[in-house]
């Protein structure tokens, strides 16, 4: 409590805070706020421009309803796009398109905003003619989710792996401490590059998704695991583990009742100030075909497109979901940075 | 000295083995063979492959095969690339080059910039420039490189500033000595400037609060108490005290040198090792990729070494206890 306190005095870190619960809640209610499903392909409309939402019309006239207008394709060939000012597509609110299952169950066919006839890209469309906003909006689940979970799995075996070094000390201490400097040996792009290459290429988008997870937890256990000993070597030495011991209690019950708990302060900081490392090497990894595979999106996979100089000269907002993965970075970076100036004393005296 | 270099590479040692060893493992769970290519192959006949699986032992436990390879590797024999049909110790050396010049360039301009900044800002803590420093390091902390690396490439194809691809020209061979040197710069500004900024928002922040720590210390207030101009103060009490974690760093950035590029280089088609250890590992050329993740591991264990050294030389209060300590 005293931590939403302190987020609440720093004003960054209580923007990034309701940043990163909005980015969450348009994750969840994508398929709501997309005016399209990701998969839905305007093969007539390749690298169509990001739609401008206007209020006043080319006359200075205003509209109270804002509206688009219409692109015609001029150029089949370079897909470069003319503005025909005589039709104009009002834009509804909560208008009928495709059908989708709202919150996984409730099938509707309601989204949020739309235009009934024409299209609404407001963020242009890709190759394949499908709307980037609703696919930056689907990618984010991907993202988002491989953060906490990537987090949750590594930390897990981060908290117990340098829980029993640091309880038990010696020679199980020493064996899995080499163990976890082996693995932060590895030059980390190639260790995900090498451990993906043990997994066909094609596969489930499920299975991608938790290969992904598995993988990039793989590599993030070993450095929690090391701080964590380090942290449980000074609390063991402490009155209330030799009084649980003398109380008959087991070293499992101690580390996860009594040592794990005291680090917890730590693990929140450490798990905000990594989940970027997780969107960023899901996106590395989708960005080189080797993640989330098309149809799906994920933010790497969309940003593929990129790789091809003349795309990015020619229909530069296909970079769109660089600036996504940029917000989340950097709302988690803030965040993290505010908790640690928190909870770390030192800290809290040198900014006194 | 000598005693304290011999007893930290005797440390490295297992976990070079550790490497090597699950590297291996890793590589043989991979579905396929690496063979199974080459026999597709037509013009290759059953004899060579007979021969091959001999040369390598592939058809003999895995241990065996570890150690086979391990054995040559130590003599920096790292075995034959299967699908580039050469010697992985040349196709190495063609790439390691490229790959050392933009990472140096780049480590360089970090480090050249961090500094300074990092102690401005902490100089002159809670001023505008404090603030602007802050701000950019904490954007560009959070930029990936890979999304900088497209910005910039947008940017010089709108312009024709920079190249967007490649580390010469096409006409390199036929310019001068001079006019090389300018095209390989030229080259390589792009990658290296997205490297050197991302890397350059984290040192900053590293140098600057390091630096605070250091100003409030004892010893600089005693400096002061004695008078000494605060341009002394500040570069020869407060910084030399305040860079002896960033030894430890530096280590890593030398340890990082061959792989720390490695998706920006796949990104703006730098020829190193990046795109190599890519192609190696999609078409699972076992030696290639083992010999990747070594020369990745030498490095990392000549970086360490580096900075322990550094380190002992350059803080007397490690000196006595790791260094003098042995000899006792």
């Amino acid at each position: 409590m005293e931590l939403l306190k302190y987020i609440k005095k720093n004003k960054l870190a209580y923007l990034s805070l309701y940043l990163i619960g909005i980015f969450y809640l348009l994750a969840i209610f994508a398929d709501f706020i997309a005016p399209y499903p990701y998969d839905i392909q305007h093969r007539d409309t390749p690298y169509h421009p990001p739609t401008q939402i206007h209020f006043f019309d080319e006359k200075g006239n205003f509209h109270l309803r804002p509206f688009v207008y219409k692109y015609e394709l001029v150029d089949p060939i370079s897909k470069s796009y003319k503005i025909n000012y005589d039709v104009k597509h009002p834009i509804y609110f909560f208008t009928h398109g495709h059908a989708h299952y709202f919150l996984g169950f409730i099938k509707t066919d309601l989204h949020l905003f739309g235009a009934k006839e024409g299209k609404i890209f407001l963020l242009g469309a890709d190759n394949l003619g499908r709307d980037i906003f609703s696919r930056i909006l689907y990618a984010s689940r991907i993202s988002l989710s491989i953060g906490l979970i990537g987090v949750f799995l590594s930390f897990l075996i981060g908290a117990i792996v340098g829980g029993i070094a640091g309880y038990f000390g010696g020679r199980v201490d020493n064996i899995l401490m080499r163990i976890s400097e082996i693995v932060m040996s590895f030059p980390s792009f190639y260790l995900m590059l090498t451990l993906r290459a043990v997994f066909p290429i094609t596969l489930s988008s499920v299975e991608v998704f938790l290969l992904i997870v598995v993988i990039l937890s793989f590599i993030g256990w070993a450095g929690l695991a090391r701080v964590i000993r380090g942290m449980v070597l000074s609390i063991r030495e402490q009155d209330f583990v030799l009084a649980a011991k003398s109380y008959g209690a087991s070293s499992f019950r101690i580390i996860i009742k009594h040592i794990l708990p005291n680090t917890y302060s730590y693990l929140l900081i450490a798990a905000t100030l990594a989940i970027p490392g997780y969107i960023l090497g899901e996106s590395a990894l989708s960005l080189l075909g080797l993640g989330i595979q098309e149809p799906y999106a994920s933010w790497g996979n969309m940003l593929a497109s990129a790789r091809s100089i003349t795309a990015v000269s020619q229909y530069p907002w296909i970079l769109a979901p660089g600036v996504a993965i940029f917000l989340t970075v950097l709302a988690f970076n803030l965040l993290g940075d505010a908790l640690r100036d928190a909870l770390d004393p030192k800290l809290k005296r040198l900014i006194k | 000295m000598l005693l304290y270099i011999i007893k930290r590479l005797y440390q490295m040692i297992p976990i070079l083995l550790g490497i090597t060893f699950l590297s291996f493992l890793i590589i043989q769970m991979a579905p396929g063979d690496y063979l199974d290519q080459l026999k597709m192959n037509p013009q290759i006949s059953e004899k060579t492959l007979k021969q091959l699986e001999e040369t390598y032992g592939l058809n003999q436990p895995i241990l065996v095969q570890y150690f086979k390879w391990l054995i040559n590797a130590i003599k920096f024999d790292l075995g034959y690339s299967f699908s580039y049909n050469m010697p992985v110790l040349d196709l190495i050396k063609d790439r390691i080059g490229n790959t050392l010049f933009l990472s140096i360039t780049s480590g360089i301009l970090a480090w050249l910039l961090a500094v300074p900044l990092g102690v401005l800002a902490a100089v002159k803590q809670n001023s505008i420039i404090d603030k602007a420093v802050q701000i950019f390091s904490f954007t560009f902390m959070s930029l990936p490189g890979f999304f900088l690396a497209f910005i910039l490439l947008f940017f010089s194809v709108k312009t024709g500033i920079l190249p967007t691809g490649g580390a010469v020209s096409p006409n390199y061979d036929q310019m001068s000595l001079f006019e090389k040197i300018l095209d390989r710069l030229w080259h390589v500004s792009l990658p290296a400037f997205v490297l050197a900024i991302t890397s350059l928002a984290g040192l900053v922040r590293l140098v600057r609060s390091a630096m605070i720590e250091s100003l409030q210390s004892e010893y600089v207030m005693f400096a002061r108490s004695k008078g000494l101009k605060e341009k002394d103060i500040i570069l020869k009490h407060a910084l030399r005290n305040a860079l002896n974690p960033f030894i430890t760093i530096l280590g890593f950035e030398i340890a990082s040198l061959l792989s720390g590029a490695a998706l920006i280089e796949i990104i703006v088609n730098w020829p190193g090792m990046g795109m190599l250890m890519l192609d190696a590992v999609l078409s699972q050329d076992l030696y290639l990729v083992m010999g990747g993740l070594y020369i990745g591991a030498v490095m990392l264990i000549i970086g360490n070494l580096i900075a322990d050294i550094l380190l002992a030389k350059l803080d007397p209060r490690i000196r006595m206890r790791e260094v003098e300590g042995i000899l006792k």
